[in-house]
Order: structure tokens, then C-alpha cells, then sequence
């Protein structure tokens, strides 16, 4: 029962991240798989059945049955059913969750790397603008009133304080790779 | 807020000096009332009137910090929560929040981890069987949930049903002959290379800090280092989702140690909800203590052997209070993961072995043969791999991490395609090693030859001679253990996130399942020698190369981390295999021996090591018999130390200072005449104070007159008014004598986590000794012992070294003869890294 909760409450969980309502497990992610090996004259077989728990052995599942009567009982004791479940919508809705992160973050990075040089370059003078004015902002971020001006305005316009964010974070990142890949002090 | 005004508490009896006791009792006495009855707290009475400085008592980017401060503040902070609880109901339930949210957060974290592992799980199986081909009815299915519910599966092909095409049956519309192999061929090294490519790219662009396995600088965090942004949002995010790239590429490396990476990420970003916890980094640090076991139990299913491997790798400090949060942490996120049931088997880990056949006394042999191999292969792989690291480190090659990924995965996807076992999954590959030959199994290694006995029972096959089948699986085995021991080598230490843990599990279980064949084809064909004679009858069942393959994967695995109790725990949580603790024991400890022979650290240790992280090791001994007064600075040839006067300096005196050096502290003494030790003030406390002071108070100006001291002296009346920063000054800064022992120190350093201790001299101050200061002794005390040792050349210096001038020479009064120095001075230079950093 609490593990029955617990698997709706991660589905419910991973369903909330993609904003998708997940329902209740679907009727064929069940099954009962018995692996019979060679018996007698008898190749080895694989059985698959979607039956409930209580079903799953050999007489259920094995049909139709290789063997005559006496020998069904040698036959099923060497046979192996195991009872498996799994959700069909998890594995669905995980695959989707990550391939639309990956999409996104593969979009963003063909935008960083390729679009945006690209605009910069064809609105040069304005974007120099826009640089050099984050370039002081950035060396002394509590400096003077004329930042603390620049702030309030910025908090009237949303666009331009996405626009520092992300500023402040590409600083950071550039920061990263230097210490990563050109001076190497860390993770090498 | 208020807690970052006084974060201070006395703890030692160091500069008591300066602290006029007969003021502080007067002044005292309205505060303790509520303060808990500290002596320190006088000078919050002083400090009401200035606004607590915002920024004070944190640390920057490759900083150490100071754990015993750190404990302080938050010992502060707790009883002031607590003497406010009585006043209303809500400072009560601000103090039952305060109370629970350390098994919030770790709540959480284990919520989030597991969540994230079963993503990682489920994703990465199915991009890894995308390299082969695509489940046409649904395609977020991988190969075996594709063939879930089919019925033409046969008992030689497994895993063979018509929703699963391979790309050859895509493409060219053929399954089978020389064309579709070929174009299969291509395909796979189409994706491995895609996916590589991707995965670099992304760590390039948005996070370089989530490459590597992040398991040396997690120990390096917790050990009491600030690397910013090594645990946050996006290194979070581009980990997660480069790690299933990763993986799926096919290179030869493993989830696992990323995934405690990626659980520590979500213990830090859940400590931020938590004022308790994200203030204070010592406390933070326990929280990702907790995070780790959380990882590792979700990464192998292993719930107790993730506390043990947090308690044994990983963690620093480790209370108990923190080993149950890491045993809830651990639990919650086994629990999730289990939940969410990513292998479709209801069982945490994907190698779980079912069979329980025993094992005989003469079996301990081969088992501790098995040991010595996964020696042998750690001292190897560390020796080699760090080699490699150092040439990339060095070397113009580390330019081109793309390239280099691209290259590895193109060798990697080439070779591996041809070799079924190397083609295959490496978890996948554990799990057939480490399987027993049932008579359910119809895989190659379990291809004996039969005599049809039909009267046995299933479970007990007695051995019997192997087949063409195993002699072409073994020589298969064989080319992917090289396969593996050279690639593996390569792989850990690119630029995308790698574990070694499956890689070095892959080559322990291949080469333990070789040994594991051979023994019982000697036990069959020689059943009458006399080890053999006792316990292998014709036709009994007594070698289980299966459970060879397991010993052997431990046995690598441990020769690698070093690890003992945590690994053989996680190894029979891994498999459930409860009756095989003790050959898992043997080869463990034999692998452990072996390995230190010939060189006494795990890969982690070797890694902080190469990156000069200032990981202070408890595990170490020192033996030497140096004291404080040969390693502290100044060193006796040097300028003198530079350091604050508590009442006569100027702001301006103290901004040159600040220019001039690099120090990042500054000890307080009381005049340059008597030289007594007052307190210790940072570097960076001091800078923000003083730009705060210089912003908001009225008269501060270059010539103000800068006071540590509790009262300020009288002033002439024309002086411009004096800037108080008492509260920045940490007023029991730990001290020890010239001639206490280096072993002593040492040992405070690790057992307290001191940033920097001072060393006096009948209350004078002398010098100064540094976390850095004492590493780089032991370093300079380990190259005097084993000249071998590879050099630290490569390092280039970013600041100038500790004891550079400071141009701020002051006649000594008091000095004391310091032993000649007798260890040659140009070696330090070299050995100056990350950690000038922390100089001081």
C-alpha cells in the first residue's frame, strides 16, 4: 500500500514537472515471464503473459504446454516465472522531460554561440554601448549613486534585469572555463 | 543578519591580552541576560549603535574557512533563537523550524536525488540501446522495454522482437549480412560520437564545473574549501543531463560518481531555503556530507554503504548527528528510487545476483589472487592516470578538451563495436559477469557442454567442461580487459562528467570471471588433487565464476578508492550476496595492501593532489619533528609580518597595507613598543568595512583613525572621527607557542579545522602559520623522504608568495632566535598553487 503511494506521489512528482497528468499504471506493464530451458527433445522457450501476481507460474503461464501430462510437473519445476512491473508513463514522461531539457539547452547554445555574435556584429554601436555600460557596473557593483540610479531603472524594466542576470552569470561561466581549460587549476 | 556583527566567541585563552577585564564586566552586564553569559558579548553592547556590515564573515572563491568560527556563529545563533522562543508563538515556531530543517533539507535532497537518478537511469538506458536502434511502436522505449510484452522472443535471442529495428533495418532494410553490420557499425559510432560531442559542448558552454567525476573537489569542499558555483544551479542541470550523454556515448566510465556530484548540487541549493544552513558553511557542509550517502545509495542502490562511503571518503566532519541525517538522506532517496522503479525489475540496482552456492576454504587463494590483480590495477591506474592528468594539466594538449573527447569516443566506439562484451553496456556487462551459469542462461559464457542428465535438480549444475562458446567468450574477455585497462585510463579526466567506479567494477569482473572459468576447469579436470579432492566430487557444484567476478570487482574497485568497509558494503548491498562477506573481505584488504605498497593514496587523493586543492588528509600520519617555529611566517630571511596596530593606524595606513600585500588576514597587536597579540583581522572583513564605513558613516576619511581597541583613544579635537571595527575582529584568534611540535599542530588543524593559527612568544606575536603553510611542509617533508616523487612543476603562481615583501618593515623589539631554517627555500616556490589563495 505505502510503496503503491509512494509510486503515485513520484509519478504525481514528475508529472508536475512536466505538467502532464499522469494516471494510473496501464494494464501492460505487467507480465509474467517464464524461461523454460531444454528439456528432453524440447528446446528452451521463453513465456510471456500479462496475468495478476497470483497467476504467474508455470501451469498459468506455459501454454500451450510441450510436454505430455506426466512430465508437466519435471517441466514446470525447471522453469522460472518471475512476476515484473513497470510504468510505461514514467518512462515516457522522463524520456520527454529530458529530451525537451536537452532541446532547450541545445537551442540556447546555438544561440549563444552562433546568433548572438551575429546580431552583436550587425548592431555594433548599440550593443558597445550596452557593454561597456555593464562593464562598469560589473568592476564596482555598489560603487556610486549612478549605479544605485541605474538599478531603479533597471527594476522598472523586467527585460533589463534578465538581461544583467544573465550577464552576471556569463561572467561567472567565463570565469569557470578559464580556471577549467586555460589555466587548469581546477578538475583537470 | 545580526549574527554576521559578532560571529565571535572566545574559545582559548589567545588574546585575552587586549581585553581590559574590568570594562567588560561593567559593560556586560545588561546583555547577558540573553546572550547566554558570554564574556565576548560586551561588545555587542558597543556595536548596537552601527548597522551590522552586510558581507562580513563570509569568504571568497578558493577560500578556506574557518570551522571553528563557523561553529561559533552558529552556536550564537542558536541561542539566540532560543532565548527569544518564550516571547511570542511565533518566534516559537521560527525556533521549531530552526529545529527540524535539518532533516528538512536532507528531506529534500534525498527527494530530489532520487528523482534525478531515476532520470538519469531511465534516460540513459535508453539513449544507450538509441546507438543500436529504435523501438518503432513507441519510441521512448529502450530495447528491452520494447520487447516487454512480445511473444517472439526466443530462448537464444533474448532480447529479439519486431517492434526493435536496428538502424541497419531502417536504413538499408536488411538484418542480417556484411551490409547491415557495416552500417550498423556506422551508426553506432555516429551516435557515440554525437552524443560526445554534445556532452563536451554543453560543459563548455554553460558549465565547465560539471566535468570529472567531482568526487576529489567534493572531498576538497567538505574538507572546508569555497569553490563557487561548483555546486550550483546549472552545474546541477548540464551535469545531470551531460552525464546520460556521457554515458550513453559508450566511453568507458560509469554514473556513479557523478551522481553523488549531483546529489551534493541538490543538497546545496535546497541549504539556501534554510537560513540556519545557508549563512553558515560549516553547517552547509554537514548537509552535503548527507547529500553524499544520498548519492551514492541512489547511484548503486546501496543505502548503507552510502553512509559508509560518506563517512569513510568523503566526509570531513562527520558528528553523529550527521551520520542519521546521511542515514535518512540515504533512506528517503532509495525509497524514491525504488519508487519510481527505473530497471522494471522492483529492485534498486541493476546487478543483483540470486544465486547463493557456497564457497570452500582453498577458495580463498584464487580469491586473494583476485585482490592482488585489483592492487596491482589501482597502483597502475592511479600512477598512469595521473601522468596523463599532468600532461593535460601542463601541456599545450589540455587546449583542446573538444577535440580530445572527440578523439577518445571516436577510439572507444571504433573498437569497441566489433567485441560483443565491450559493444555491450557497461553495467549491462557487471550484470552478465557476474551472473551464474543456470541452466536458464543461453549466453556464450554459459555454453558447456551437456550431458542431458535429466534426473538433477535446477539449481545445483555440477561444473562441467566448457564449451567452444566459453573458449571464444574468454579470448572476447580477455581483449576487452586490455580494451578496458587502456581506455579507462584515458577517459577519467575529460572534460565531460565521468565515475570511475563502473569501469574499474567492469575490468575487476572480467578478469575475475577468467580466473573464476579457469579455476573450475582445473577443479573438474583435476578433481583428485588435494585441494580439490575434499570438496569437488565429480559431478558436485563448487566454483562459482560469478561470484569470482564479483570478489574481483571489488578487489579493483578497492584498489582504486582505497576504500574498505564502505566498499565490501556496497558490494553486498549491490548484489545481495550476504554470504560472501568474507571472501569480498579478503580480496578488499589484499587489494588495499597491495595497492599501498606502491603508493599510499586512493585516485581521489592522487587528484587533489595534482590540482593542489588544500585538503588537509586525517588519514596521514606526521612523524616528524619539526616545530611551530620552523614552518610559521615570516621566515627568518623575510620581512617581518605585517600587522595591525589596535588604536594608531590610519584608514589610509590600513588600505596601503591592504594594496600592498596579499595576506588574507592581518593579526591585531596592541603597539608596535609592546607587540602583545589583541585579536586577528581578515582580509576581506577589513576591505568590506571599511568600503561600507567609507559609504555610509558621516566623517570617515583617509586620515580617520582606525580603532580595534575597546574604548578609543583621546583624540586630538581637530581629528576627524574614528572608525570602530571591533566587530570585525576576531578577538581569540588560536595561538600556539614557537616550540610546540609540528605533530600537535597538525593535529589541531585537522581535528579543529583552523584556517590559520598564530604563534607567540610570551604574548608576542611571532608568525603566523596557514592551512597552506602546513601543507606545503608536509609536501616539502615528503619530497626530503621519497626524492622520487614527481615534482610539482607545472603549478604556475597567480600571487606572489606568502612571505614576499610587504613593504611595511617594522622593528622587531622583542625577537627571538629562530632555528636556522634548514630545508632549501626555492623548492616552496614551486609548490605554490591554488592554495596562494588561502595564503595569508
Amino acid at each position: 500500500m505505502a510503496a503503491r503511494g509512494a509510486r503515485l506521489c513520484s509519478l504525481l512528482l514528475l508529472a508536475a514537472l512536466a505538467g502532464l497528468g499522469a494516471e494510473a499504471k496501464n494494464s501492460e506493464d505487467v507480465r509474467c515471464k517464464c524461461i523454460c530451458p531444454p528439456y528432453k527433445d524440447h528446446s528452451g522457450h521463453i513465456y510471456n503473459k500479462n496475468v495478476s501476481q497470483k497467476d504467474c507460474d508455470c501451469l498459468h503461464v506455459v501454454e500451450p504446454m510441450p510436454v505430455p501430462g506426466p512430465d508437466v510437473e519435471a517441466y514446470c519445476l525447471r522453469c522460472e516465472c518471475k512476476y515484473e512491473e513497470r510504468s510505461s508513463v514514467t518512462i515516457k514522461v522522463t524520456i520527454i522531460i529530458y529530451l525537451s531539457i536537452l532541446g532547450l539547452l541545445l537551442l540556447y547554445m546555438v544561440y549563444l554561440t552562433l546568433v548572438e555574435p551575429i546580431l552583436k556584429r550587425r548592431l555594433f554601436g548599440h550593443s558597445q554601448l550596452i557593454q561597456s555600460d555593464e562593464d562598469i557596473g560589473d568592476q564596482q557593483p555598489f560603487a556610486n549613486a549612478h549605479d544605485v540610479l541605474a538599478r531603479s531603472r533597471s527594476r522598472a524594466n523586467v527585460l533589463n534585469k534578465v538581461e544583467y542576470a544573465q550577464q552576471r552569470w556569463k561572467l561567472q561561466v567565463q570565469e569557470q572555463r578559464k580556471s577549467v581549460f586555460d589555466r587548469h587549476v581546477v578538475l583537470s | 543578519m545580526d549574527d554576521s556583527s559578532d560571529p565571535y566567541l572566545p574559545y582559548d585563552g589567545g588574546g585575552g591580552d587586549g581585553i581590559p577585564l574590568r570594562e567588560l564586566h561593567k559593560r556586560g552586564t545588561h546583555y547577558t541576560m540573553t546572550n547566554g553569559g558570554n564574556i565576548n558579548s560586551s561588545t555587542h553592547l558597543l556595536d548596537l549603535l552601527d548597522e551590522p556590515i552586510p558581507g562580513v564573515g563570509t569568504y571568497d572563491d578558493f577560500h578556506t574557512i574557518d570551522w571553528v568560527r563557523e561553529k561559533c556563529k552558529d552556536r550564537e545563533r542558536h541561542r539566540r533563537i532560543n532565548s527569544k522562543k518564550k516571547e511570542s508563538a511565533w518566534e516559537m515556531t521560527k525556533s521549531l523550524y530552526d529545529a527540524w530543517s535539518g532533516w528538512l533539507v536532507v528531506t529534500l535532497t534525498g527527494l530530489a536525488s532520487g528523482a534525478l537518478a531515476g532520470l538519469i537511469d531511465i534516460a540513459a538506458d535508453w539513449m544507450t540501446d538509441l546507438k543500436e536502434g529504435i523501438c518503432l511502436s513507441a519510441l521512448w522505449f529502450n530495447h528491452e522495454q520494447c520487447c516487454w510484452g512480445s511473444n517472439e522472443t526466443t530462448f537464444e535471442e533474448r532480447d529479439k522482437c519486431p517492434q526493435w529495428k536496428t538502424w541497419a533495418e531502417l536504413i538499408i532494410g536488411q538484418a542480417e549480412g556484411p551490409g547491415s553490420y557495416i552500417m550498423n557499425y556506422i551508426m553506432y559510432i555516429f551516435w557515440a560520437l554525437s552524443f560526445a560531442f554534445l556532452a563536451v559542448s554543453l560543459v563548455k558552454v554553460f558549465a565547465p564545473y560539471a566535468c570529472g567525476s567531482g568526487i576529489p573537489e567534493i572531498k576538497t569542499i567538505l574538507s572546508g574549501f569555497i569553490i563557487r558555483g561548483y555546486l550550483g544551479k546549472w552545474t546541477l542541470m548540464i551535469k545531470t543531463i551531460t552525464l546520460v550523454l556521457a554515458v550513453a556515448s559508450g566511453l568507458s566510465l560509469g554514473k556513479e560518481g557523478p551522481l553523488v556530484h549531483v546529489a551534493c548540487c541538490c543538497g546545496n541549493i535546497f541549504s539556501y531555503l534554510f537560513p540556519k544552513y545557508s549563512t553558515n558553511e560549516a553547517k552547509k557542509r554537514e548537509v552535503l556530507s548527507a547529500a553524499s550517502a544520498a548519492g551514492v545509495s541512489v547511484a548503486f542502490g546501496a543505502p548503507i554503504g552510502g553512509v559508509l562511503f560518506s563517512l569513510e571518503e568523503v566526509s570531513y566532519y562527520f558528528p553523529l548527528k550527521t551520520l542519521w541525517r546521511s542515514f535518512f538522506a540515504a533512506l528517503v532517496a532509495a525509497f524514491v528510487l525504488r519508487s519510481i522503479n527505473p530497471f522494471g525489475n522492483s529492485r534498486l540496482v541493476l546487478f543483483y545476483v540470486e544465486y547463493h552456492t557456497p564457497w570452500y576454504l582453498f577458495e580463498l587463494l584464487p580469491f586473494i589472487l583476485l585482490g592482488v590483480f585489483g592492487g596491482l590495477w589501482g597502483a597502475f591506474f592511479i600512477r598512469a592516470n595521473i601522468a596523463w592528468c599532468r600532461r593535460r594539466k601542463s601541456t599545450k594538449f589540455g587546449k583542446y578538451p573538444v577535440l580530445e573527447v572527440i578523439i577518445v569516443a571516436a577510439i572507444t566506439a571504433v573498437i569497441a563495436f566489433p567485441n560483443p562484451y565491450t559493444r555491450l553496456n557497461t553495467s549491462e556487462l557487471i550484470k552478465e559477469l557476474f551472473t551464474d551459469c543456470g541452466p536458464l542462461e543461453s549466453s556464450s559464457l554459459c555454453d558447456y557442454r551437456n550431458d542431458m542428465n535429466a534426473s538433477k535438480i535446477v539449481d545445483d549444475i555440477p561444473d562441467r567442461p566448457a564449451g567452444t562458446g566459453v573458449y571464444s567468450a574468454i579470448w572476447q574477455l580477455c581483449l576487452a580487459l586490455i580494451f578496458k585497462i587502456i581506455m579507462t585510463v584515458f577517459t577519467f579526466g575529460i572534460k565531460v562528467p565521468s565515475g570511475l567506479f563502473i569501469p574499474s567494477m567492469a575490468i575487476g569482473a572480467i578478469a575475475g570471471r577468467i580466473v573464476g572459468i579457469a579455476v573450475e576447469q582445473l577443479a573438474y579436470y583435476h578433481h583428485d588433487w588435494f585441494i580439490f579432492k575434499e570438496w569437488c566430487e565429480v559431478g558436485a557444484d563448487c566454483i562459482t565464476p560469478g561470484l569470482y567476478a564479483m570478489v574481483g570487482a571489488a578487489a579493483c574497485l578497492g584498489g582504486v578508492t582505497r576504500m574498505t568497509v564502505s566498499l565490501v558494503v556496497i558490494v553486498f548491498e549491490l548484489t545481495g550476496g550476504l554470504e560472501y562477506i568474507v571472501p569480498l573481505m579478503a580480496a578488499v584488504m589484499t587489494s588495499k595492501w597491495v595497492g599501498d605498497a606502491f603508493g599510499r593514496e586512493g585516485i581521489y587523493e592522487a587528484h587533489i593532489r595534482l590540482n593542489g586543492y588544500p585538503f588537509l588528509d586525517a588519514k596521514e600520519e606526521f612523524t616528524h619533528t619539526t616545530l611551530a617555529a620552523d614552518v610559521m611566517r615570516p621566515r627568518r630571511s623575510d620581512p617581518p609580518l605585517a600587522v595591525l596596530t589596535q588604536d594608531n593606524m590610519t584608514v589610509e595606513d590600513i588600505e596601503t597595507l591592504i594594496n600592498e600585500t596579499s595576506y588574507n588576514g592581518f593579526p591585531v597587536i596592541m603597539s608596535k613598543e609592546s607587540q602583545r597579540l589583541v585579536g586577528f583581522a581578515l582580509r576581506r572583513d577589513l576591505t568590506i568595512a571599511i568600503e561600507s564605513a567609507r559609504k555610509k558613516q558621516e566623517g570617515i576619511v583617509g586620515s580617520s583613525r582606525v580603532c580595534f581597541a575597546q574604548h578609543t583613544p583621546s583624540l586630538p579635537a581637530e581629528s576627524p572621527r574614528p572608525l570602530k571595527l571591533r566587530s570585525i575582529l576576531d578577538m581569540s584568534p588560536f595561538t600556539v607557542t614557537d616550540h610546540t611540535p609540528m605533530e600537535i599542530v597538525v593535529d589541531i588543524f585537522r581535528k579543529l579545522g583552523l584556517r590559520q593559527c598564530l604563534v607567540t612568544h610570551n604574548g608576542i606575536v611571532l608568525g603566523i602559520i596557514t592551512k597552506k603553510n602546513i601543507l606545503e611542509h608536509l609536501e616539502q617533508l615528503k619530497q626530503h623522504v621519497e626524492p622520487l616523487a614527481p615534482p610539482w612543476h607545472y603549478n604556475k603562481k597567480r600571487y606572489p608568495p606568502s612571505y614576499g615583501p610587504d613593504g611595511k618593515p617594522r622593528p622587531r623589539l622583542h625577537n627571538v632566535q629562530l632555528k636556522p631554517i634548514a630545508e632549501e627555500r626555492e623548492e616552496t616556490e614551486e609548490e605554490v598553487h591554488l592554495l596562494n589563495s588561502t595564503t595569508l
